[in-house]
């Protein structure tokens, strides 16, 4: 690493003023953070801790919706929202290993957009709001590429509240050395249609699968995805697939998913 | 009933205590008074020409103390090779240069250009990124095939070509393969890839050089499987350091799995900056470093083909491979393609023909050299894979195929030149097929297809060559070294024995294994004796632990030096109970003279050795100490039979390993619960060849599975719950314990069953597929199930 000062303020607005300062950068849970300074990939002047927030911490299980504060570890998140929302449980709680999932948080992964990142297929599927220090962001508007989304410079992720579907399934499988989402399909079923929601497989991060999402809207069923495919241009291919095999995993992870959700 | 103590018991392993407690000394854990750091500056680059190196910048830089590159190791040796091969033609192999840091050209992404001294380890590395180097690229040299082309780039400028040599064995028996190829009844064809693997222990490597300006003595403490062969080729060929002025220490090793045998240009360079700046100087591997500084292995390309007659008996086979050597000849590189590997190619089955060719070839990738098997996981995938094919082609079941041509008469000269001395091919194989229920398998199958799923059975056997090995022998074919080991037994006074082996333990247990068998010969307690290993200047010189060699040669010293202090004790005891030295017994730690009711205990034995009042001095000397040198008069030979049964999910491509059967024949054996532990850890590095690891270079070199987020090694998840069985032993005729060695086994026997498996497994779906390169990822599994 190299050299750089660490702060860790205990209130949203000490961390927005400390973000301020020339080559500040925010630290949640550090999952990716930490490995790339450790790289020399990065070279920030201070890291502002966003852990000992007391207003980003925590979940609020409410009528329909579920709001996680944006510092909330997946551990947290995985034993917190299990019965309100089980298929969020399940992938929170099968985020890489129980390290991970004690210190990564959920506002860092969707601040980061890692394109093969699990919570982002949750927050698009489920038509998240991304809370942030200074506006509310749909999730439809929020994801804009890989590493890329809408936050603007010193925006923090404070909350992000998920609207409760009626059935929903995450469906990851798994690259074979990171075990990341090779392909990751999050379908869930609202009262206004369904959304499925892709991770791990495009070039440009995570999408919405809106063909599948128009069949299963009008029946969910697998039968709904037959005569269907999920077209292989965009899709990532590397060592561990072409793009047409992510293609093909597209419609197997949604099949499943809505198999798990239906069932 | 099993035995609690002494030779058979599975005595928990004492050096656990303190590896599960925290309390191991590792390599990394020794800082030294006054201790520098050393950053490497590598080459991101696969080949290229090194016009300036400009350091003056980074000379100025906090902390830094001096910075080294390859003009200061000008005039000192390079990294030497210990193995010479002599190619079909009868010419010594080209044999590049090897120097500590680049000199003129960068050969592999990794390759150190340059190394920063510094007080600390992120002030050396920031000084790193101050030097300025300029390299012009040079086209890269991949794959193996194209760089023996002609006018392909040379990796060294020196050398005629690529080609470290082209290898025919035996090439005497060349024209008779042909010929019964000419007359075979059917031939069958196989064309596969052996991968490319990074042998990946927990602990990476460590290297700190210490300098004593009062004595003139260096020390090397270093993460390795033999100090003393590093002692003697870094001291010896790099820097001209004699013997006694050199220590070598390998403390507690993390795993080692044959990349901690070789001798590393930062071993080399941390003894020598310590003396230059007369300070200690450390380096400690990154994970990242590791990848591209530690010796890969296997990658082979081969194509093998098996001849039969009309009775489906084997008539003849043959080989053509391409070794990858990477950019230099690591330490033992050129003898793991050919002595290690085509010796093995008879496998278990008594084809009386073989002809084995092997072009071992120069690339721009890090240096290829043994990897657990090292040559025999390579010759047993591509026999084992060959079979299934021919018995898929025709139409006969692939078990009843091996039986019908497996060796059943032992002492058996195979025509690759060596000597099975013993070993029961059929009971191995009735183990198998009973313990992993293979009548069952039907319905197994019936119930996972019933469920979507694919499933497939492989059964394979296979023969290494271990205990490596008789010294002349290898002097012949090309070693620089021998390959006895040694023991020294120290009894001290008060009857505790500690033992100084050659052999080192990085995982294998030894401290607690070894004392078995002493404390079995002299009839006391294991916690009676102690086992120190891995200094030069406590050990005698002895060759290491490699090639599953510890209990076979190692074990043997030991035994040797025990019945020297046993004949000794004797002598003594005959004395104190004033009787003849040929009636004395040795029983349960008491000398007892025949037919009489006089006994002395052991420690009275030992105390009288050393308290020398009531004494034959007359006779023999004080002191009770023996050392041995045990050099082994041939390979020990262990065998077994595998079945694995995998499920192929046909929607994603992805195999599950549902059961895994290893029925093996080690010989004799000192404690089954190591042995099963060694077996368990062998299987899942199979499993993880076959399924899941892969080091792959795109077409400049760069490495693209450079870390653990593209390199997939396995975990416990990707394993079943094994079914392993050691009770077919035949002992090894040749050694005095009749041991075999289990240390690669499970690595080598493994590969082939899975693939034979999940070939099994797609066949069944209706796939004509004959054949998949491993690593079987699920995206190779589903691209060959598209067609």
């Amino acid at each position: 690493m190299y050299e750089f000062d660490f702060v860790k303020p205990t209130t949203l607005a000490d961390a927005i003023a400390a973000l301020g300062a020339e080559e500040a950068q925010a630290l949640g849970g550090g999952q990716t953070l930490i490995p790339t300074l450790k790289q020399r990939l990065a070279a920030p002047a201070v890291l502002v801790s966003l852990t000992g927030i007391g207003e980003m911490q925590g979940i609020e299980l409410g009528e329909g919706q579920i709001t996680i504060g944006g510092a909330t570890p997946h551990a947290a998140v995985a034993a917190e929202v299990a019965a309100a929302y089980p298929a969020l449980a399940a992938l929170a709680g099968n985020i890489g290993d129980p390290a991970v999932r004690n210190r990564g948080t959920i506002g860092g992964s969707l601040a980061n957009n890692d394109p093969s990142a699990c919570y982002p297929a949750a927050a698009l599927a489920s038509g998240a709001t991304i809370v942030t220090s200074n506006r509310e962001i749909a999730a439809d508007d929020y994801f804009e590429g890989m590493f890329t989304t809408a936050l603007e410079d010193g925006e923090l992720i404070t909350a992000v509240r998920f609207p409760v579907p009626e059935a929903a399934s995450y469906q990851k499988f798994e690259q074979p050395a990171s075990r990341f989402a090779l392909v990751g399909v999050f379908v869930a079923k609202y009262p206004e249609g369904v959304r499925v929601a892709v991770t791990g497989a495009a070039e440009d991060g995570v999408f919405r699968w809106s063909e599948a999402e128009v069949a299963l809207s009008a029946d969910f069923s697998p039968a709904a995805l037959e005569g269907i495919d999920c077209p292989a241009e965009g899709m990532i291919a590397d060592l561990h697939g072409t793009a047409a095999y992510r293609a093909h995993l597209v419609k197997v992870m949604t099949r499943r998913a809505v198999m798990a959700a239906a069932g | 009933m099993p035995k609690d103590h002494g030779i058979g018991a599975s005595t928990k392993r004492r050096e656990d205590v303190r590896f599960l407690t925290g309390a191991g000394r590792y390599t990394d854990d020794i800082n030294l008074r006054g201790q520098a750091y050393v950053h490497f500056l590598r080459s991101d680059m696969a080949h290229g020409r090194i016009t300036s190196i400009d350091t003056a910048a980074a000379a100025g830089m906090p902390g830094v103390i001096r910075i080294f590159t390859g003009a200061d190791f000008e005039g000192i040796g390079g990294l030497p090779c210990g193995w010479q091969v002599t190619d079909k033609h009868g010419q010594p192999m080209q044999e590049p240069a090897h120097p500590v840091l680049a000199q003129g050209k960068v050969r592999h992404v990794g390759d150190p250009i340059a190394a920063v001294v510094a007080e600390t380890r992120e002030q050396a590395r920031d000084a790193a990124e101050a030097i300025e180097v300029e390299i012009e690229e040079l086209p890269a040299v991949i794959d193996m095939k194209a760089a023996v082309q002609e006018g392909a780039p040379k990796v060294h400028d020196d050398l005629t070509s690529n080609l470290c040599y082209d290898w025919g064995f035996v090439e005497e028996n060349k024209a008779a393969v042909e010929e019964a190829f000419q007359k075979a009844a059917h031939v069958t064809t196989l064309e596969l890839v052996n991968n490319r693997l990074v042998a990946n222990p927990m602990e990476p490597r460590v290297a700190v050089g210490d300098y004593d300006r009062a004595g003139d003595e260096s020390t090397l403490y270093t993460t390795s499987q033999n100090p003393h062969v590093i002692r003697l080729l870094m001291g010896a060929f790099v820097l001209g350091i004699p013997e006694h002025k050199l220590r070598v220490v390998a403390p507690d090793v993390g795993g080692g799995f044959g990349t901690k045998i070789f001798h590393y240009a930062e071993e080399a360079f941390c003894t020598f900056a310590a003396k230059a700046i007369n300070r200690p100087v450390k380096w400690t591997a990154s994970r990242s470093e590791a990848f591209i500084s530690d010796a890969h292995g296997r990658d082979h390309v081969t194509t093998i083909q098996l001849a039969l007659d009309a009775e489906n008996n084997f008539t003849a086979l043959r080989t053509e491979t391409y070794a990858n050597m990477g950019a230099y000849l690591s330490t033992f590189a050129p003898s793991v393609p050919t002595w290690l590997h085509g010796t093995l190619m008879a496998g278990n089955y008594k084809t009386p023909l073989i002809y084995v060719n092997v072009k071992a070839v120069f690339t721009n990738t890090v240096p290829v050299d043994a990897y657990r098997g090292a040559g025999r996981p390579e010759a047993t995938f591509q026999l084992e894979r060959v079979i299934d094919k021919a018995a898929m082609e025709l139409g006969v079941d692939p078990i009843a195929l091996r039986r019908q041509n497996f060796i059943t008469e032992f002492p058996y000269a195979t025509p690759v030149a060596v000597e099975y001395d013993t070993g029961d091919y059929h009971a191995t194989m009735d183990k198998l097929v009973e313990m992993a229920d293979l009548d069952g398998f039907a319905a197994r199958r019936a119930e996972s297809e019933a469920r979507g799923k694919l499933r497939g059975l492989g059964v394979n056997c296979y023969i290494e060559a271990c205990g490596i090995a008789p010294s002349n022998l290898v002097g012949q074919l090309g070693a620089r070294a021998g390959l006895y080991e040694s023991a020294t037994v120290r009894v001290n006074a008060t009857g505790g024995l500690v033992v100084m082996t050659g052999s080192h333990s990085h995982g294998q247990g030894h401290e607690t294994s070894f004392p078995q068998v002493i404390a079995e010969m002299i009839g006391i307690d294991e916690s009676m004796v102690e086992i120190v290993h891995g200094d030069t200047s406590k050990v005698p010189m002895g060759m290491g632990t490699y090639g599953s060699r510890s209990i076979a040669v190692g074990g043997s010293a030991m035994v040797r030096a025990t019945e020297k202090i046993i004949k000794k004790a004797k002598t003594i005891a005959a004395h104190l109970m004033e009787a003849a030295e040929a009636d004395i017994e040795l029983k349960d730690g008491q000398f007892s003279v025949a037919g009489t009711d006089k006994s002395v205990a052991w420690g009275d034995v030992c105390l009288a050795a050393y308290v020398p009042h009531n004494y034959p001095l007359d006779e023999i000397e004080p002191g009770l100490e023996e050392t041995a040198f045990y050099d082994p008069s041939n390979f020990t030979y262990p065998s077994g039979a595998y079945a694995c049964e995998v499920e192929v999910d046909p929607d994603t491509g992805k195999v599950t390993v549902e059961r895994f059967a290893a029925a093996d024949d080690f010989g004799n054996i000192i404690n089954p619960m190591i042995v099963t532990g060694q077996v368990h850890g062998g299987l899942a590095q199979g499993i993880g060849q076959a399924l899941l690891e892969g080091a792959v270079y795109d077409e400049n070199g760069q490495l693209l599975s450079a870390s653990y987020m593209d390199y997939a090694m396995p975990r416990a998840t990707d394993v079943p719950f094994y079914q392993v069985d050691h009770s077919c032993q035949t002992p090894c005729t040749h050694n005095p314990l009749g041991v075999k060695g289990c240390g690669e086994a499970g690595a080598i026997g493994s590969p082939p069953a899975v693939v034979n498996a999940v070939v099994d497994a797609l066949r069944s779906g209706g796939s004509g597929i004959t054949h998949i390169d491993m690593p079987l990822s699920p995206a190779r599994v589903w691209a060959a199930l598209q067609g």
